[in-house]
């Protein structure tokens, strides 16, 4: 039986989006980004599951839910090694990894507390300026923000 | 007609600011030339500065456009918590154009997309300050004859000067030579270096003033080191007169070199330098009325210089 699925520690969804490969720190923001606390499906969240690929990885999975391809790449800001595997009847009909957009709206917070967007009931606007290392610019202010920075709105 | 507002000095192309330039040569010409005939324009100065403001409405008012506006923001309903967003709705009602001041940086770009009227933007924050920008443009060009390959030497205050930054990203266009000279505590940062490395601008950072520096120059563009930006005092003393220019250090100098500082001064340049015929910084606050001129019908979509053609 050795070829018996062993990471199937999550069970199989029959029509849903699965989430896959997201790093174990992003996993939560993923959640969040994507609103599931709002979703009435079921969704079962694995975090810390064995990976051969990262060691540690986490997978989300969303009974149901067909989200546009814009949406999911938001995830690529914390999540830039996610794989989405989009389920019908059981099986895998569609597999890509995500794709850091070119803007994101209302996803980050802007670091500079003179921004325009920290003191006014509006959404952030960042682009993307340097997709390797993850360097944004506030559409507004114009200040950077690295990696290290990047915080949830 | 489109809807365009002047935000920030790093979307313009080289087409925008020749544009602008010759505009601003027309009205120095012919400053009161009356486009703005029955229009109506805001000046919201949600933090005060009576150069910019008073400079803007002059222009407004020469060129026959009528002013409404606030000057301190403590007499706004800002200070009841109305957001920006009201405020800009509410006054873009009454008027063809809003001038905008704010102490928050963006404020300007929200402005302008929310606004169904062109925003221009007077400063916000530390971010832009693009008519100023401009007039320093219209000065290099008004004593140069032209703004391409000059040798600009920029002085002071490197790190927070607003000015210098702008002005190094609207004159990459004309392949310029930079001298930095800035003390270690207000050294050109570091973004507008490897904005220069990416364009290939060449530039040389120094921390002494010297005459060589001084002699090689087309413009020197002086600016005010400010007590405040010290974290150590002692620092400051010792620095404090070390950029300051006198009149004696200009015998060396290029026959073309003007002196500019975006004003106000204080001990940095010696007022023995004011009559030196290369002393320009009083005509450069003066050229800051045709450049917003100039600003103002373009962002109403008044052509000037075809007006002046069918002439």
């Amino acid at each position: 039986m050795s070829n018996v699925k062993k990471e199937l520690a999550v069970a199989a969804l029959e029509n849903g989006t699965v989430i896959d490969h997201i790093p174990t720190s992003a996993l939560f923001k993923v959640a969040s980004i994507l609103d599931l606390q709002n979703i009435q499906s079921s969704v079962t969240i694995g975090n810390n599951l064995e990976s051969r690929r990262m060691g540690k990885k986490g997978i989300i999975k969303i009974a149901d839910v067909f989200f546009p391809e814009i949406v999911l790449n938001r995830i690529a800001v914390f999540a830039p090694t996610a794989k989405i595997n989009i389920i019908k009847n059981f099986k895998i009909v569609e597999k890509y990894a995500v794709e850091v957009p070119h803007d994101l709206i209302d996803i980050v917070k802007c670091k500079n507390p003179k921004c325009i967007t920290n003191n006014e009931p509006m959404k952030t606007h960042f682009e993307v300026v340097d997709k390797e290392n993850m360097v944004l610019k506030c559409h507004y202010c114009e200040r950077c923000l690295d990696k290290d920075d990047i915080e949830l709105k | 007609m489109e809807k365009e507002s002047f935000v920030s000095i790093t979307t313009l192309t080289k087409e925008n600011i020749l544009s602008l330039l010759r505009d601003a040569e027309y009205f120095e010409k012919h400053p009161n030339h009356k486009v703005l005939d029955g229009k109506v324009v805001a000046t919201l100065f949600f933090e005060p500065s009576t150069r910019t403001r008073l400079s803007f409405e002059t222009a407004v008012n020469r060129l026959g456009g009528r002013v409404i506006g606030f000057s301190d923001p403590n007499s706004t309903s800002s200070t009841k918590g109305e957001s920006l967003k009201d405020t800009i709705m509410m006054v873009s009602n009454y008027v063809d154009l809003i001038i905008m001041r704010h102490y928050l940086e963006g404020a300007a770009n929200y402005a302008a997309e929310i606004s169904p009227v062109p925003i221009i933007n007077a400063g916000d924050g530390a971010n832009q300050h693009p008519s100023q920008t401009m007039l320093d443009l219209y000065s290099i060009y008004r004593t140069q004859g032209h703004l391409d390959n000059l040798e600009i030497t920029l002085v002071g205050d490197l790190k927070y000067g607003r000015t210098v930054h702008s002005l190094i990203m609207a004159l990459w266009y004309f392949k310029p030579k930079f001298n930095f000279v800035a003390c270690d505590e207000l050294r050109m940062p570091n973004e507008y270096k490897e904005f220069c490395d990416q364009h290939n601008i060449e530039y040389v950072e120094t921390t002494d003033f010297s005459e060589e520096v001084i002699n090689k120059s087309d413009i020197i563009y002086m600016t005010r080191v400010q007590r405040e930006r010290f974290s150590d005092l002692m620092e400051y003393e010792k620095v404090k007169n070390l950029y300051t220019l006198k009149n004696s250090m200009l015998e060396g100098s290029k026959e073309n070199l003007r002196i500019l500082h975006p004003l106000p001064r204080v001990n940095e340049i010696s007022y023995d330098v004011d009559n030196n015929p290369k002393a320009y910084y009083f005509q450069q606050a003066k050229n800051g009325l045709y450049a917003r001129e100039a600003i103002i019908c373009n962002v109403l979509g008044v052509n000037v210089r075809k007006e002046l053609d069918n002439e």
